[in-house]
């Protein structure tokens, strides 16, 4: 499944989308930024509510496929532009980490 | 330039977690026995005590400080001290309106208490004063220096709100002049794990919430004023030392 996939089964919004045709081979979920940077793996769909510039730069790092923020969460002023230019994929939706989190289980 | 023994950061019983004979005249006292002169009164999210801690402070000849541990959205903790008492005072009614209104239950957090002049409770806070605000650290950043303030990451080597553990990193922006240890025993090793840390100037203080706690004597800060500058001055040199000035 692709992030594109994803963010259409699920009726996810398009924050910022770089690169669609990305895999999305599983899951994480987490806000603690220094927590998520050891252990989500690469491919992973992160679903957070964390909505600070350093989630781009975990992504990144973490080489995740796509933050899914969460419960409606806004992106910080500058996020989805540092997004695109980093190819980090940022999908939203209104809904809970934890009802989110068991849906991308589903698709998986 | 002289140095001042500071305790930048102390909790008063307006602090859920602070113990209730955390009052303004108590903290004062006690920063005086300890050999403290420049204390700063930080409370979480709110300011409600920092008057009679001014009073309290100049009556045991104290340099006072007002403050607050700000939460922000992200959940970081943020030191913010004042030059003055009214622009700490308006900084919190700013802050007040950024708050996320849970009703408090004493039993569990512990109780608010407001203190008058003379170091009676006058009041209790009804709202929940540790939780987030709904302030990004760059809203508070910006929020603080609005108020002629001075924003200082809280604790950066605690996990807990800790802005290190929170966000995995310094942020770039906003930029910090300062950061504040638990331990300064933490610096090496935090600097060497996290080199945006490195270059920053560095304060230590206790995060006390128990008489006891209060810092023994205070660390060391050098400040560009006379010994006997005068609490505003001492206060203004003290904002620009962490402002990077």
């Amino acid at each position: 499944m692709t992030v594109r996939e994803m963010a259409d089964a699920l009726n996810l919004e398009s924050i910022a989308v770089s690169d669609g045709e990305r895999t999305v081979s599983g899951g994480y979920a987490g806000d603690l930024l220094s927590w998520v940077m050891g252990r989500a793996q690469a491919g992973d769909a992160w679903v957070t509510i964390m909505s600070n510039p350093n989630t781009v730069a975990v992504a990144s790092l973490a080489d995740v496929s796509c933050i899914v923020l969460a419960e409606g969460v806004r992106p910080d002023k500058g996020v989805a532009e540092t997004a695109m230019s980093r190819g980090v994929n940022i999908l939203g939706s209104e809904e809970p980490s934890f009802a989110l989190c068991v849906k991308i289980a589903a698709l998986l | 330039m002289s140095a001042f023994r500071c305790d930048l950061h102390i909790h008063s019983c307006l602090s859920p977690c602070g113990e209730d004979d955390m009052t303004p005249f108590s903290i004062a006292g006690m920063a005086k026995l300890n050999g403290v002169e420049v204390a700063a009164l930080t409370d979480h999210n709110a300011c409600g005590n920092c008057g009679t801690f001014f009073h309290a402070c100049e009556t045991y000849g104290v340099v006072p400080v007002a403050g607050m541990e700000l939460t922000t959205s992200e959940d970081v903790h943020l030191l913010c001290l004042f030059p003055l008492l009214e622009d700490a005072l308006a900084f919190a009614k700013a802050v007040d309106r950024n708050r996320v209104r849970i009703r408090n239950r004493a039993e569990i957090f512990g109780r608010q208490l407001l203190i008058g002049p003379d170091d009676e409770a006058t009041g209790e806070e009804k709202d929940l004063l540790i939780n987030a605000t709904t302030l990004s650290l760059e809203d508070a950043a910006a929020l603080v220096k609005e108020y002629h303030g001075a924003a200082v990451p809280a604790h950066v080597d605690r996990e807990g709100n800790g802005i290190v553990a929170v966000l995995g990193d310094l942020p770039e922006t906003p930029a910090f002049a300062a950061v504040e240890y638990r331990d300064g025993a933490n610096i090496v090793r935090y600097e060497k794990q996290y080199p945006r840390l490195r270059g920053k100037r560095k304060i230590v203080s206790s995060d006390a919430h128990r008489l006891w706690e209060i810092a023994e004597p205070g660390y060391e800060i050098e400040l560009n004023c006379k010994k006997d500058a005068g609490a505003e001055t001492v206060r203004k040199a003290l904002i620009d030392y962490l402002n990077g000035v």
